[in-house]
């Protein structure tokens, strides 16, 4: 049985209720505390990095909260879950709104998919990136274990992580161009679609999440 | 191996119960708003929209407690539509569990309020719909005009040029629905939804006029929808979206499996 708190970190950029509802569907007997006071997050096990909305706004509520610093103290000692929006906010730097800074946990770079993205045989595709899509397993992971390889989970973004370090990369998507759609480096997990969006999978992904203690 | 195509169901919500209405007139009751997702979701529904024709304003506070109980219990994107005329609706909505609005005759009054939702929610959670009535005579070049008031009021707006500047302002998706077809059970008007995703940069979903599978694949293979919504189709027990998944995926279109 799962124990212990799981922090949301609530960074006042959207719908949180999702995220939180999934996590304690499938929490057992966790508690699930949604924040937006670090420490409280603190004093939590493990912790939800969710996202959603613009990047600028995303980093100056991050900073201007202090949750810049909670994360990388965080990454050191316990379990953390990256989403969507929060996942971007990990790389260095991110194209969007003119290019902004972002937290430098993974290096690389987030790119816009553009206005003239094509697939292999050449017909439009449409930005953002929105439904459920294949992820490839890159690695064995403890948060793919019984998630079959190739599922589908719902992507929605316009904007994609372009990862410098291959083995950092723990599932790839493609749409258009090949992306990182999973990201890990010891107890920092990351991915680009929305777990809580995507049905039986990516309830075994939350659900394998609150049994994680960190590392793999 | 790429992008599935969308099944979504659209449920019409009256003052926290679901009804369809045929050509906007008639209403038959069908249920629970929470046990029906439940159905859907469990038939791989790949995202279900609520549209609430709740007529007065205090009985809106029943959706926002419909979407609450319907996040709580099924994991896949909602969208909320009707009714949506300013930030603050939108905000209760996502705030209440909704992935997405769809905002349709506030847009057609105050365009802003599209750039300035996207602004302050993201492109990703605001919907356009477009509720669009051929006016070109037969023998005329194809055009459409955007109605509102459930197709009863004229704009003058061009469909195409309208879905156009809807995504310009900031809209991530747009819900396109004949009106000449809607309830009409003959398939989607498929020059007008074509016209309307070659126009525009983000996905479309087509949506009035279906009346068996065949329509709801022809949709996606002919009208280049990215989504197709569906009524009365599935709403009767006609067919189960998987039914429609399994008949899609023969026809050659990508869709999300259950596994």
């Amino acid at each position: 049985m799962a124990t212990g708190r799981i922090g949301i970190i609530d960074y006042g950029m959207g719908n949180l209720h999702s995220a939180a509802k999934a996590l304690e569907h499938v929490a057992g007997g966790a508690e699930v505390i949604v924040s937006s006071d670090p420490d409280v997050i603190r004093a939590t096990d493990r912790i939800l990095l969710p996202g959603v909305g613009a990047i600028r706004d995303c980093m100056g509520e991050i900073r201007r909260l202090g949750f810049d610093q909670l994360v990388r103290e965080s990454v050191k000692e316990k379990p953390v879950l990256a989403i969507c929006v929060g996942i971007q906010a990990l790389m260095d730097f991110s194209e969007e709104n003119e290019g902004v800074d972002c937290l430098g946990l993974f290096p690389g770079k987030v790119r816009f998919f553009g206005h003239s993205l094509t697939d292999e045989s050449g017909e439009k595709l449409k930005v953002p990136h929105m439904g459920w899509n294949r992820v490839k397993q890159s690695i064995r992971h403890p948060l793919w274990q019984d998630i079959p390889d190739n599922a589908r989970f719902y992507f929605v973004h316009s904007y994609y992580v372009e990862a410098e370090r291959a083995e950092q990369v723990a599932g790839e998507c493609t749409y258009g161009v090949p992306f990182a759609a999973a990201l890990y480096s010891k107890n920092l997990f990351a991915v680009q679609f929305h777990p809580e969006k995507s049905q039986k999978a990516g309830l075994q992904l939350l659900k394998n999440f609150v049994y994680w203690d960190g590392e793999s | 191996m790429a992008l599935a195509k969308r099944i979504i169901p659209c449920l019409d919500v009256d003052n926290g119960r679901v009804v369809k209405g045929v050509k906007f007139v008639e209403i038959r009751d069908a249920g629970d708003p929470v046990e029906i997702a439940k159905r859907y979701d469990e038939q791989g529904a790949d995202e279900i929209t609520f549209l609430d024709i709740t007529a007065s304003h205090e009985d809106r506070d029943t959706m926002v407690h419909v979407v609450e109980e319907i996040a709580s219990q099924v994991f896949i994107p909602l969208t909320v539509g009707g009714g949506i005329r300013a930030l603050e609706d939108i905000r209760r909505m996502l705030n209440a569990g909704a992935d997405k609005v769809t905002i349709n005759t506030a847009a057609v009054n105050n365009p802003e309020l599209v750039r300035e939702a996207a602004e302050k929610f993201g492109s990703q959670c605001i919907v356009v719909a477009i509720d669009a009535k051929k006016v070109s005579l037969p023998g005329e070049p194809n055009r459409w005009e955007i109605f509102t008031h459930g197709g009863r009021k004229k704009t003058g707006l061009d469909a195409i040029e309208w879905a156009k500047k809807m995504v310009n302002l900031g809209a991530g998706e747009i819900l396109l629905t004949s009106m000449d077809r809607d309830g009409t059970k003959i398939g989607f008007d498929l020059e007008l939804t074509r016209g309307i995703s070659d126009a525009v940069t983000v996905p479309v979903i087509a949506s009035g006029g279906v009346g068996n599978l065949e329509h709801l694949a022809e949709g996606v293979l002919k009208g280049k929808a990215d989504a197709v919504l569906a009524a009365s189709i599935i709403h009767f027990g006609e067919y189960t979206v998987q039914e429609a998944k399994d008949f899609m995926t023969a026809k050659g279109i990508e869709m999300r499996d259950l596994y």
